[in-house]
């Protein structure tokens, strides 16, 4: 279908976004790319009053790596992860995550900023950047705060994003040299959304290891059990250690082919940390 | 209604738009250009597909109003573009169409893919084109065009 009746306005700054922000209430809805929002607004599922545009605003697509992380403002493409075009903190895993997300039509306008907004649970990047222990910067009429990814999406397409908050960049530490990633999605048809999606680091380097999984009914599911076992470099009961994870998050309600797809993924990115 | 300015395909365009339009129908509605097809509008199969400042883009999923100022390029250009005149004649060569529904995007999909990576393996072009839905052909004349096509522009894509 089109995408029903709305008004549009293309601020100059980031502080004029947020200040028509706080003016439109519940009414209004920030444009970044617009490769979810619009197709929403298409289906009719998303019936916003104004659209704000902040596309184009050179704050939001500002890179800069200082050391120990990589910060990649809102409006960073897929397609500029992809080609390198900004910098990596993640040795090779932002790049390939971004390779496999949707089609390269929708990367090239698709942003991390708007993916992490919306928090789609079949996303890649709020599962990717908890893997990665980044944080997002939001900011609104009472300036900025950051919040850990993990914390920053709450459940299904919900996150501690207050309606008058804008994302404005994501800060990714470094992986160390000696880090190592694990990274599978499974999904029918290339580009599609993940039926099951897991992420595993682990970084001695920096005494860090983490397992995530994503299209896990709800906010990204870190596997606590299993990056215990990550840690100690252990490879002697991954399964059951995996199932023993899964049985904490009952509350998800995998049924049995959700939960097989999630321990396969996850024991084939665990098993690429473990070589 | 807003005043917008654009190019397509070269030419400088001023018109009005309601915010609520999308480039697909702004093109095809306003400006004629019907090449520019409309599958599922909402961002899957394909058939929409423009450049937009020289990249790919779903014209369903941008509004027409948010390309103020932007370079839109659709089937209907791409005059003297050597990789879309081998992309062209290999499509009719291999008859890689057969509704011809979905190969305005195919086309421009798979000049891309020739520019950013002189195409890559089969494998790599089939992946590719997951983004871009033909319920023809089965991919195989597709696929086979755009190899063709690609070892014909060979070290001249400029990209690659």
């Amino acid at each position: 279908m089109k995408p029903p009746a709305v008004d549009y306005i293309r601020p100059r700054s980031l502080s004029e976004a947020i200040d028509l922000l706080a003016r439109n209430g519940g009414e209004a809805r920030v444009l970044a790319g617009g490769q979810s929002l619009i197709a929403m607004m298409n289906l009719r599922v998303a019936l916003p009053g104004l659209l704000i545009d902040i596309a184009r605003l050179p704050e939001l697509a500002v890179a800069s790596d200082d050391g120990d992380a990589v910060t990649l403002g809102a409006c960073v493409t897929h397609a500029a992860v992809e080609d390198g075009r900004v910098p990596d903190p993640s040795r090779g895993l932002m790049p390939r995550v971004a390779a496999n997300l949707a089609y390269r039509a929708i990367r090239n306008r698709g942003t991390i900023g708007g993916s992490l907004a919306l928090s789609d649970p079949a996303a890649e990047w709020p599962v990717v950047l908890t893997a990665l222990d980044a944080e997002v910067a939001v900011h609104g009429p009472n300036g900025w705060r950051s919040l850990k990814c993990a914390e920053f999406t709450t459940g299904i397409f919900e996150t501690q994003l207050a309606s008058d908050e804008i994302v404005e960049s994501v800060r990714i530490p470094m992986l160390s040299a000696e880090a190592r990633w694990g990274y599978l999605k499974l999904c029918r048809k290339a580009g599609e959304f993940a039926n099951a999606l897991a992420v595993a680091i682990a970084d001695r380097g920096r005494n860090y290891c983490r397992v995530v999984l994503g299209a896990a009914n709800g906010a990204p599911l870190v596997l606590e059990g299993t990056c215990r076992l990550v840690g100690e470099g252990r490879r002697d009961d991954i399964r059951d250690i995996l199932a023993a994870d899964l049985d904490r998050a009952a509350h998800r309600h995998f049924d049995e082919f959700q939960r097989n797809l999630h321990i396969v993924a996850a024991m084939r990115a665990v098993q690429k940390v473990l070589q | 209604m807003t005043a917008i300015r654009l190019r397509i395909n070269g030419a400088a365009v001023a018109d009005d738009v309601s915010p609520r339009l999308s480039l697909a129908d702004f093109l095809r509605e306003r400006r004629d250009l019907t090449g520019t097809h409309l599958g599922c509008e909402h961002g899957v199969c394909g058939a929409c597909t423009v450049l937009v400042e020289g990249e790919p883009a779903r014209s369903c999923l941008m509004l027409a109003i948010a390309c103020d100022d932007r370079a839109v390029e659709t089937i209907e250009g791409f005059a003297g573009d050597r990789v879309m005149e081998a992309l062209r004649r290999n499509f009719h060569q291999h008859h890689a169409l057969q509704c011809g529904y979905c190969t305005p995007g195919m086309l421009i999909a798979a000049r891309d893919l020739i520019l950013r990576r002189r195409a890559g393996s089969e494998g790599e072009i089939r992946e590719a084109l997951a983004g871009n839905i033909c319920r023809c052909t089965g991919y195989t004349n597709i696929v086979t065009a755009i190899i063709a096509a690609a070892e014909e522009i060979g070290e001249e894509a400029p990209n690659a």
